[in-house]
């Protein structure tokens, strides 16, 4: 699997996943929580007062689709993608094992260990 | 209203045809001119996208001009009703005089789409979403279907309704890529292979070669040319979102503030409006655009568009090209709706002419639901 390597903006999350550790970006001006980091808050726009802060790795499914016709040669079909919606507020997208899955389903993080010693959140059930 | 009209409208070759991108982008500018009773030498303005990255100055040199104002908004498939506010007012602010905005690709004849799109190393999603493995676009607009099912009670057999009339207007247009394929049923949607539920290969549009060019003026000059001017009345337009993970409701569009902005500006509301182009690169693209412009209320479409509403003959004439969905759909599509109401607007449309068309409204739609623009359209 192909993760890109991190910016300057991303690197401190990255590196979170590799202790498993999932984070979610903070500001600590206003208190908006945001994913993907960014070099400013979109609520309030400080650029100084962001920092990473534990998450609680649970959320629910907003919605989901199988994909039943691998986007590059090889890969296996079917297999669901959803919108995961975090306790925390923001939305983040990411594979779903198995099938049934509903709207409103509860799922919490787990991890996908990369090559180079980060690791992909997965949620599930 | 605006001081400015169409008054060219063409397409280029369309379907399989073999023919080079800037074969196809000649065709559909010096098509629109000859429609317009112009030439090269009367434009001063040129708006295009896709042709390379530097798509405004490729085309000009490949056509021999240097021109006073170009515009490449690279927005997906708004862009060419972006384009129509963008030479709009630059036409009234003096900057150019005679506009032309094109669009074509040849995106059949090269095999150059592919399911999972072009993800961008540097840009969040590469880091964020892609590595799950969506389609994309095809994987957001089914999980906006999936929503808005979840929502309203919504089913793939009503969805269908969308692709089945396309085809019903493609079957009257000799022009379209399934003109002579026969009907569509409900259940020949539904029997299609999946691609990313709830949508199979039937509610996605077609991957043909194509596209198309307008040629816009002042209203001044556009009495004295061969069609009656087809005037801009009004556009809007809204971008909402790059990611897979930014709207909070994925039920509801960037068209809803696009529209009301477009009709407010033209003076109509959408029971003023005799023809609507919107772009179905999906069933579900078409059904969000109807809902949000205005057309039915909130969770309303697919029972709205039952019963041969949107049909030929019906009571609001949808996508009478026969779309994206059965017509033709080389990417950046807008610019076709364009083309579609323009020759709608001045009743030359044969048989799939709505009698009497007065107002038409082109509204495009790009990325995942990204970017929205609408166009009002009409003649008097």
């Amino acid at each position: 699997m192909h993760v890109p390597p991190p910016d300057d903006v991303t690197a401190g999350w990255w590196d979170a996943t590799r202790e498993h550790r999932y984070t979610l970006q903070t500001c600590g001006s206003c208190g908006h929580v945001q994913h993907p980091p960014r070099a400013l808050c979109t609520a309030c726009s400080s650029m100084v007062d962001l920092g990473l802060v534990e998450a609680s790795g649970h959320g629910v499914v907003d919605t989901f689709t199988e994909v039943h016709r691998a986007p590059v040669p090889g890969a296996a079909v079917p297999y669901t993608i959803a919108r995961i919606r975090l306790a925390e507020g923001p939305f983040v997208l990411s594979t779903l094992d198995g099938q049934d899955w509903r709207i409103g389903d509860p799922v919490r993080v787990g991890w996908l260990d990369l090559d180079d010693g980060r690791a992909l959140p997965v949620f599930h059930r | 209203m605006t001081g400015v009209a169409i008054v060219g409208a063409a397409e280029c070759d369309l379907g399989n045809t073999g023919k080079s991108t800037l074969t196809l982008q000649t065709q559909a500018v010096t098509r629109a001119l000859a429609d317009a009773g112009l030439t090269l030498a009367d434009v001063d303005g040129l708006a295009t996208t896709g042709v390379s990255r530097f798509s405004t100055t490729q085309l000009a040199e490949y056509l021999g001009q240097q021109p006073r104002w170009v515009d490449s908004t690279f927005v997906g498939g708004s862009a060419a009703e972006m384009m129509v506010a963008r030479a709009t007012q630059a036409i009234d602010a003096g900057q150019a005089s005679t506009v032309v905005i094109s669009f074509a690709s040849n995106q059949r004849s090269a095999r150059s789409r592919s399911l999972g799109g072009i993800v961008e190393e540097h840009t969040p999603e590469a880091q964020f979403e892609a590595p799950y493995g969506p389609l994309y676009p095809l994987s957001y607009y089914a999980m906006a279907a999936q929503q808005y099912f979840h929502r309203y009670g919504g089913t793939r057999e009503k969805l269908a309704e969308i692709a089945v009339a396309a085809r019903e207007w493609a079957l009257l247009n000799p022009a379209a890529f399934r003109y002579g394929a026969g009907p569509l049923t409900v259940d020949d949607v539904l029997a299609a292979p999946m691609v990313s539920s709830p949508l199979t290969v039937a509610d996605c549009c077609l991957v043909t070669d194509g596209g198309g060019a307008v040629v816009l003026t002042t209203l001044d000059r556009a009495r004295d040319l061969r069609h009656p001017p087809v005037r801009v009345l009004g556009y809007g337009e809204r971008s909402t979102n790059t990611s897979m993970t930014a709207v909070e409701d994925l039920t509801v569009t960037g068209a809803r503030e696009s529209g009301r902005e477009a009709f407010a500006r033209a003076g109509i509301t959408p029971a003023d409006v005799d023809v609507l182009e919107v772009y179905d690169s999906f069933t579900i693209t078409a059904a969000l655009s109807i809902e949000a412009l205005g057309f039915c209320g909130p969770g309303e479409v697919l029972d709205f568009i039952q019963d041969g509403r949107i049909r030929p003959g019906g009571e609001l004439a949808l996508d009478t090209s026969g779309g994206g969905l059965s017509y033709c759909h080389p990417g950046q599509y807008g610019v076709l709706l364009l083309v579609e109401a323009v020759r709608q607007l001045r009743g030359e449309a044969g048989a799939r002419q709505v009698p009497d068309a007065r107002v038409a409204v082109a509204h495009g739609t790009g990325g995942i639901l990204s970017t929205h623009a609408t166009v009002v359209l009409g003649v008097r």
